[in-house]
């Protein structure tokens, strides 16, 4: 789960990690008494949504008064952010963020993954704060400096220390360095983090050590144990479909395409997915109706399903194991009956009573067109949607 | 021969009394795995169906029945507690099925098993099979038949796809494993390739990848370097949009790494056949085991 870059704040300061002195705001009037509260005469108002490279699309500003605090607010909350990472339809801006505006001495990376391949944390520095870390990361990867940490022994000092003299550091910095450090693998590991990211954590010029930015996602698997965490989600950063689809524990993903597709099993949809594109069409959707794949399940799935306008055709691909395609079959014509489905629908079943299953939707008296085979549907249903 | 299991594995599962745990733990027992003993902590004494004894702990189990290897159904919370026990009574095999275990859970117990002679499969992944002789896991036994090819997925249904693919050519298998979804897995594709090599009834093995991470690549290097067997490989998310995670924890492509097309290319470039749909791993198979 991502939060907002506020919200990631909010949680540094509880763990004494150093962020600028600021507040949210939803309107220009506030975005005012925020700037006000601060102090100061240099002020940043900053863009609250879920992606990256804000700045460069016009959604971080800086004020030199009060009256540019209000006015800079009143352009970017209600504006339609586009950067590289929220595709071409943007994003609406509902609220800012208003900070104290810094002295900059020198911009930093810092952050934080589980490496996968190691299966430990792994705290990243780099001096080359302030850019596209991904560019430093395939230019110069020397310039990235890794901690790879033993969750048996934890943050020991010495991790940060390396880390920190690493970076060039001396002195107070250098202290300071290794206290943020070791308190943001205290916030990571106690929050369950998936991911921590600082760009730019900045030092600036009265010897400090700021997070000027902060990002972080949590584990999904773990946010039972945080409800304070689950508490920070923002449904206006996700698809209305997707948000849908949770409440029934569907696994359901949005994309550009018009075929509608409903499988079980997250790798199967994946490569249903591919197998729609290798013949020419584009999925509508991932969606994953899980294992089971109960007739209840399905009825939502195809309502979520439809419900997407794009939707010129749908492809169900299921391979029952343990559950029975005669029930699976039951299960979609029940929901493309109650539902009253439009749109084309090839069905492939496979595997425990496929024949019955088959006979089932073929007897249903709605015209559903079958399929043997992943390829032979995928053929079936990009003619269907009218693409070739 | 096969790897993990076969027909003398004695198995205790954990979690037994669950709805789960008990739909499976009949299927399984159906299909001809020697079930030995439960575990549910608080239950001991009860006789499970009137078939298998359960114990509060499984160091009873391993200690009154002999059990050696571990099936979990422990909801995800109490999960990674349950895996330590199981590693604590010196089971040598352990297939974790369970869905949803926080990462750093995982990341610790995984930690805690280093240098132990044990084997984990999972989390969250369908189990192992060793056709016609055990079936550790929550696949349907009858699309798996007894022969010469190795299977390693990141995939459930996926794999059930490919292993039907092989068996209606009449292609067997020798042992089937399913590592799962998430990020940190108990054993990796390159861990399992190992024992495969060493395998003499395995004469092929089937890579099911998906996007997200590097274990694809690390096989395919090991692939390269050690493994005197063909390998035939299918990678799925081709069409996955960056940064969403498609279903699974770790099928996820970030920082723009673990794309379906780097993956490929590696197991390419390491002499993997690999299959471009998911529709013709089983014709890929029988053309190169010449069948």
């Amino acid at each position: 789960m991502k939060v907002h870059e506020y919200q990631a704040k909010e949680i540094f300061k509880e763990y004494g990690i150093p962020v600028p002195k600021g507040g949210l705001a939803t309107t220009p009037e506030e975005a005012r008494k925020v700037a006000e509260e601060v102090g100061g005469d240099l002020w940043v108002v900053k863009a609250q949504v879920h992606a990256g490279g804000r700045g460069k699309g016009g959604g971080i500003k800086l004020a030199r008064s009060l009256d540019e605090v209000e006015k800079m607010a009143g352009q970017v909350i209600g504006m339609t952010l586009v950067t590289h990472q929220t595709g071409p339809e943007g994003k609406l801006v509902r609220k800012v963020l208003v900070e104290q505006g810094l002295n900059i001495a020198k911009e930093l990376y810092l952050g934080m993954v589980i490496d996968r391949s190691t299966e430990c944390p792994v705290m990243m520095a780099s001096t080359e704060g302030g850019v596209e870390i991904e560019e430093v990361a395939a230019k110069s990867p020397e310039k990235i400096l890794k901690a790879f940490i033993d969750p048996a022994l934890g943050m020991l000092p010495f991790y940060a220390r390396r880390l920190a003299f690493g970076l060039g550091l001396s002195g107070d910095l250098f202290k300071k360095a290794v206290k943020f450090m070791t308190n943001l693998y205290r916030a990571f590991m106690e929050k369950d983090a998936s991911l921590a990211e600082i760009n730019p954590l900045v030092i600036t010029k009265e010897g400090d050590i700021i997070a000027l930015d902060a990002k972080m996602n949590f584990d999904d698997d773990a946010l039972y144990r945080h409800p304070e965490v689950a508490a920070m989600r923002d449904p206006n950063e996700e698809d209305p479909l997707e948000v849908e689809a949770k409440k029934y524990n569907l696994n359901y993903i949005k994309l550009d395409g018009n075929i509608g597709c409903m499988v079980n099993g997250a790798g199967l949809a994946m490569s249903t997915m591919d197998i729609i594109k290798i013949y020419g069409g584009e999925p509508a959707n991932f969606l994953d109706v899980g294992g089971a794949a109960s007739a209840e399940r399905v009825e939502n799935a195809f309502r979520i399903l439809i419900s997407d306008p794009n939707v010129k055709a749908v492809l169900v691909n299921i391979f029952g194991g343990i559950v029975r395609c005669d029930r699976v079959a039951n299960g979609i014509a029940q929901a493309a009956k109650s539902l009253e489905v439009t749109v084309p629908m090839v069905v492939r079943l496979e595997g425990t009573n496929r024949d019955e299953g088959m006979g089932i939707l073929e007897n249903s008296g709605l015209s559903f067109i079958t399929a043997k085979s992943m390829a032979e549907a995928a053929e079936k249903v990009v003619q269907a949607a009218g693409l070739k | 021969m096969s790897i993990l299991i076969n027909k003398d594995t004695r198995v205790v599962v954990q979690g037994i009394t669950g709805k789960e745990g008990t739909f499976h733990t009949t299927q399984c027992m159906e299909y001809g795995t020697n079930v030995v003993a439960g575990v549910t902590p608080g239950k001991g004494g009860l006789m499970w169906e009137g078939k298998v004894p359960v114990y509060n702990t499984v160091a009873e189990a391993v200690e009154k029945e002999g059990a050696n290897a571990a099936l979990i159904f422990v909801p995800p919370a109490f999960c990674a507690d349950a895996i330590s026990e199981a590693v604590d009574a010196g089971v040598e095999v352990i297939v974790t099925i369970t869905e949803g275990i926080p990462a750093l859970d995982m990341m610790k117990v995984k930690r805690s098993m280093k240098g132990k002679n044990v084997r984990m499969v999972g989390p969250n992944c369908p189990g192992v099979i060793t056709p016609e002789e055990c079936k550790m896991g929550i696949m349907p036994g009858y699309i798996f038949k007894k022969g010469p090819v190795g299977l390693i997925s990141r995939s459930g249904t996926l794999t059930y796809e490919a292993v039907w693919q092989c068996t209606e050519r009449g292609i067997g298998q020798s042992t089937c494993i399913g590592i799962g979804g998430d990020p940190i897995v108990g054993s990796t594709m390159v861990d399992l390739l190992k024992l495969f090599n060493e395998d003499p009834e395995t004469e092929l093995v089937v890579l099911i990848g998906e996007i997200g991470g590097t274990a694809e690549e690390e096989a395919a290097e090991y692939i390269k370097e050690e493994f005197t067997k063909p390998v035939v490989a299918f990678v799925a998310g081709r069409t996955a949009p960056p940064g969403r995670r498609m279903g699974h924890a770790g099928a996820i492509i970030a920082g723009g790494k673990g794309t379906a097309a780097e993956k490929m290319a590696a197991l390419r470039g390491a002499g993997v056949h690999v299959a471009e749909s998911p529709a013709e791993i089983g014709a890929t198979v029988a053309s190169v085991l010449g069948k």
